[in-house]
């Protein structure tokens, strides 16, 4: 995103009345570089391939039992220029970072650095066997281990798990070495105490593991509410679950305080770290009495979301929890070297639940992660946080004249600002302001969540936006806000300059289409 | 043929030994676009207030509880190809399953027409 | 910081319109307790891009990469060539920066692109649908398991002891708290799969058979039987592949009669990196399973002008609607994995694919013949596709394996890695063959395994 023309021109743009562009329609459908891209199967052949491999030798031994796959499997190929070109321009209907400014709410949407994705490929990474001997893979090991220990050191916990495959993946592993904690000692507990501006995962997280899920209330002035949750412990709640800096954007001040009543019943708290991006550096969850975290790789630690994935989410544990981690686990020997444990019994005297995934988790993550941590250093990572934080509180300060901010009151944001749809006119909604956003050139920040504020509109903007690209986005979303006050009637259509119009999720959902059929032969 | 109603939304008929149960209009209003409804078995037990169906729309998924207790004798077969029914003939052709009566006093509780009438303008 | 682009001039204005004195004021709901008094000592301070690539390559260089060696392992992670082209597509910034599609109009590349991913892996497992991934194949093993439990209504699964033993273990985490009971067993060295022994396992209670294909000793037998079986007991059949390209020559499980097909997409685009990210692959093959499913799934729409486009849908089975009800916590998909997979799938087609399984068998029964010359050495399969089972004669495997890679060669994956001290495995070595595969590198393995085992 550019800085703001300092000269004051604008382009003209021939706008009908309608809000849309009045040109003729093109043969092809396509409007100069928006290219329409047909289907893989509407273009491809059976016969055509974009790799030289042998021919089949119809001759050649065969040892596959006499289950040879006659039929045709209905797969399509595509020559190496045709396969580049379809996928480049499908890439040009997706909006990503490289592209704009990106202020999606609690997914920490900052810029990813190109030397992560140059050293994930290096061959001694990227090429190596998860089950191949561990003399000949020390280094990938060594990686393990010490982003682990950076992972411990930057929360102040003493224990990591590094498999988990995800942020959710992570939530799971926390939740299960609490079960299996509570198991060891043989106290059966049944609740996990949820707040209700919670992410779904976390109630979803504890209903799979087994425990009943109740909902804490918030207070009016957005955090959780302490006295509510002190009514409710007791020596049936396992754990509670609490998202800190909260999805409301807010530090959760009590945090010590319900930490300290949840181990005096004997329970213990995960603390959901999807927000770390608000304090990395500056502040460590385990001072805060944490006994579980995941940390989601791709949000604060700059791994590619990937249009969803795949992410990556280590947890890290207290001294009450450590011994519970999931295997495999990397440790360092006596000589330097580095082993990966598989299995308990010879090696492992902890109490692991066991395994969650087939190896040792998302090398190519951590190697992207560990890069980025190196490359910000400890006084860096504090920048990020502060810069984070910083960037935030200004989107906030600079709108809550205009929007409704149910929580602005509530004291300094952390690293995102939260709106709802209050006052909007003629019946338009936080999704028509949304839609609208897409028009001005951005990807919208996170609508409807949390659920506790009606309309919510969630905006973080990350520490690698310019004070430039924040102040043209703020230009843009008062002027879509001021429309939405207004009534603006053309923003039920919007977006109009998308590559697609608003699409029809209900007649999807009615009768699903989830996969190519080939047509009918025609007679 | 006496229709009661919950405060869940849910309508009943009573018809003899057994009763017809769906969602009212003013559900289904809330509810938006239907795309999927998930019914009982049939054989099935319900218990008052308990969990009976699922109504889905695009980005919500509700619960439709059973306003009284019963044994389920049929479900509505043509909402597995049409869900939108629910919406153009909530409390008709949109209804969702059919039960036995196992306790009559049950039905004492629900509203009737216009008391659910009233209870809806209040909400 | 190259990657900070506020200055200080920036953050004072920024500062003065917050009406904050100083950063700290941000700060003042963290308790003092938490509040650190600078940068963290233990760890050191940010670094140019030039010394920290340094610091990476120090510990890459420690590896010994696959490429640089005669390199046969396999187990659930096969080395394929990747075409170049892949690598440039995943790496377009509006793929790789993208985020999850749930703004539609402006993500349709990466939605078609999974539109179409759905519809490569149903055709390749033989099934209706599939969804837009998952994890990795173990993860999408238990997802299967917890999916048959709720389409049957029962809590019992049958685990093939030819199942891969990671994923067994990860089926048997998770079911320590569902409550479910997994039944496993250990293989059997034998030619043939125990399948009259698995079949007698299924009982009335059981919701799915579990059944790897080819499965962890590298034996392809008939999942026709299976499923009769299965179904005949109201259960359903759930088949586990952990090498896709396999399924370029050998019949579909969807075709052989199997409910719900899983596996790991790896092999197809996305390299071995030491275990992840990977892709997990899940298919259902009758459609009404479908809102049974767990995991996103991208559906064929309109837009308000009539254009075909994409959308997530049926969203109502996950956790950020269902929350505490949802069909799986999951919440996220194996994106650009699923992205490799298809650039790759494609570029194959299906003569591609076809020609590229005929290669890695032609290859490993090539290995298979010259390495069961060597003395003490059999071959336990009868069939395989392009990994099969070598019994080293009483040797122990593990200490081959570690002797051969002394020896500059990565020879396969001992079953002794994979079931530790279990009797009866230990001489037992897994050996894979892929195109990357050389008849020079089948030689020099066959050569070292003769002069380890001498």
């Amino acid at each position: 995103m550019n800085a703001p023309n300092k000269s004051g021109w604008k382009p003209e743009m021939q706008v009908s009345e309608d809000g849309l562009h009045n040109g003729p329609s093109t043969t092809t459908g396509n409007r100069a570089l928006m290219l329409e891209e047909p289907l893989i199967f509407e273009i491809g052949h059976a016969e055509t391939t974009g790799v030289d491999l042998p021919e089949i030798d119809p001759d050649a031994p065969n040892r596959l039992g006499g289950f040879d796959r006659s039929d045709p499997i209905g797969l399509v190929g595509l020559t190496e220029p045709e396969t580049v070109r379809h996928y480049t321009r499908l890439s040009r209907q997706n909006y990503g970072i490289d592209l704009g400014f990106f202020p999606l709410g609690s997914c920490t949407m900052k810029h990813n650095p190109r030397l992560n994705e140059k050293v994930a490929r290096l061959p001694g990474f990227a090429d190596i066997h998860p089950l191949a001997p561990q003399q000949s893979v020390q280094g990938a090991l060594q990686v393990i281990h010490e982003l682990g220990d950076w992972l411990m050191k930057l929360t102040g916990m003493p224990g990591v798990a590094m498999s988990p495959k995800a942020g959710a993946h992570g939530e799971l592993c926390g939740i299960l070495a609490i079960r299996a904690a509570h198991t060891a000692r043989g106290d059966a507990r049944q609740v996990v105490l949820v707040p209700e501006s919670a992410h779904g995962t976390n109630p979803a997280t504890a209903a799979f593991a087994g425990y009943k899920v109740e909902d804490i209330p918030a207070t009016p002035e957005g955090r959780v509410d302490l006295e509510a949750i002190k009514a409710r412990l007791a020596p049936d709640v396992a754990a509670v679950m609490i998202t800190n800096p909260n999805t409301c954007g807010l530090f959760e001040k009590d945090f010590r305080e319900i930490a300290d009543a949840v181990h005096a019943v004997g329970g213990y708290v995960y603390c959901d770290g999807a927000n770390f991006n608000a304090i990395v550096g500056r502040v460590r969850p385990g001072d805060l009495g944490v006994d579980a975290m995941h940390i989601n790789l791709h949000k604060t630690f700059s791994t590619p979301h990937g249009g969803g994935g795949p992410g990556s989410g280590p947890v890290v544990f207290s001294e009450a929890l450590k011994d519970f981690a999931p295997l495999p686990v990397v440790r360092k020997t006596a000589d330097d070297s580095y082993e990966l444990v598989e299995e308990e019994g010879r090696k492992h005297r902890g109490q692991s639940f066991g395994r969650m995934t087939a190896f040792h988790g998302q090398m190519g993550m951590f190697t992207r992660a560990l890069t980025y941590m190196l490359s910000h250093g400890a006084d860096g990572l504090k920048q990020v946080a502060e810069d984070a934080v910083l960037n935030a509180n200004y989107v906030l300060r600079s709108l809550e004249d205009i929007l409704h901010a149910p929580f602005a009151d509530s004291g300094p944001c952390m690293h995102e600002a939260l709106f709802g749809d209050k006052d909007f006119g003629g019946g338009l909604s936080t999704q028509d302001l949304a839609k609208a956003l897409i028009d001005e050139g951005y990807h919208p920040m996170t609508v409807y969540f949390p659920l506790v504020v009606h309309g919510a509109m969630l905006v973080e903007p990350t520490e690698t936006e310019s004070k430039a690209s924040i102040d043209q986005f703020i230009t843009a979303f008062r002027s879509v806000t001021e429309r939405a006050l207004a009534g603006d009637e053309t923003m039920k259509q919007a977006p109009y300059y998308a590559p697609r119009r608003r699409l029809d999720e209900t007649q999807a959902a009615r009768k699903p289409k989830l996969a190519w059929q080939d047509p009918e032969p025609s007679a | 043929m006496p229709r009661y109603f919950t405060d869940e939304h849910e309508w009943i008929d009573v018809e003899g030994e057994t009763a017809t149960v769906g969602i009212t209009d003013y559900a289904q209003e809330q509810l938006g676009d239907i795309v999927f409804v998930e019914l009982p078995d049939v054989g099935a037990m319900v218990d008052k207030g308990g969990e009976a169906a699922v109504v889905e729309s695009v980005k919500a998924a509700s619960d439709v509880y059973a306003p009284i207790t019963g044994e389920v004798t049929e479900t509505n077969s043509s909402l597995e190809d049409e869900p939108a029914l629910v919406n153009t003939s909530p409390e008709e052709e949109g209804w969702f399953f059919r039960l036995t009566i196992s306790d009559t006093g049950e039905l004492e509780g629900l509203m009737d027409d216009k008391g659910y009438k009233t209870f809806v303008d209040s909400l | 910081m190259r990657y900070l682009p506020l200055t200080d001039t920036d953050r004072a204005d920024m500062l003065a319109k917050i009406g904050a004195n100083s950063i700290d004021d941000l700060f003042v709901d963290v308790p003092a307790v938490a509040q650190l008094d600078g940068p963290i000592r233990e760890l050191p301070m940010h670094a140019s891009e030039m010394t920290v690539e340094r610091h990476m390559k120090a510990r890459a260089n420690k590896n010994l990469a696959a490429g640089d060696a005669p390199f046969f392992l396999g187990a659930g992670a096969y080395r394929h060539h990747v075409p170049a082209s892949v690598d440039t597509v995943i790496q377009r910034g509006e793929f790789l920066t993208a985020y999850t599609p749930y703004q539609p109009e402006i993500a349709q590349g990466t939605l078609q692109m999974l539109f179409e991913f759905q519809s490569q892996v149903s055709r390749l497992y033989g099934c209706a649908v599939a969804n837009a991934s998952m994890y990795d194949g173990s993860t999408a093993c238990w997802e299967a398991v917890a999916m048959a439990g709720r389409v049957t209504r029962r809590h019992r699964a049958v685990l093939s002891g030819a199942l891969h033993p990671h994923y067994s273990q990860v089926v048997k985490t998770m079911a320590q708290f569902t409550g479910d009971t997994i039944a496993d067993a250990m293989p059997a060295i034998q030619t043939e799969p125990d399948n009259a022994g698995l079949i007698s396992r299924i009982d009335d209670d059981t919701a799915c058979v579990v059944v790897q294909y080819p499965d962890i000793l590298g034996r392809i037998s008939d999942l026709t039987e299976l499923a009769d079986a299965a179904h005949a007991k109201g259960a359903l059949l759930v088949v586990v592949n952990t090498e896709p390209v396999a399924l370029g020559a050998i019949k579909s499980p969807g075709e052989m009669g199997a409910d719900i097909v899983v596996g790991e997409g790896q092999s197809i685009g996305v390299g071995l990196q030491f275990g992840g990210p990977y892709l997990g692959l899940f298919a259902v093959r009758d459609p009404k399973h479908v809102r049974q499913m767990p995991g996103r799934l991208c559906g064929e729409t309109t837009d308000a002008e009539g254009k075909r486009g994409f959308v997530l849908t049926l969203s109502t089975r996950e956790q950020h609607i269902r929350r505490e009800k949802a069909t799986s916590n999951i919440c996220t998909n194996s994106g650009l994995c699923a992205l490799a997979f298809n650039v790759h799938m494609t570029l194959l087609g299906e003569k591609g694919l076809r020609e590229l399984a005929a290669e890695n068998h032609r290859l490993a029964c090539i290995a298979a013949d010259r390495l069961e010359q060597i003395p003490g050495v059999s071959l336990l399969n009868s069939a395989f596709f392009n990994e099969f089972t070598l019994q080293l004669g009483g040797k122990p495997a593990r200490d081959v394996v570690r002797s051969l890679a002394d020896r500059g060669v990565l020879g396969g994956v001992s079953l002794d890695r994979l079931y530790p001290g279990v009797a009866g495995l230990e001489d037992a070595l897994l050996v894979a063959v892929t195109e990357t595969t050389t008849e020079e590198d089948i030689e020099t393995l066959a050569k070292e395994l003769e002069g380890v085992l001498s």
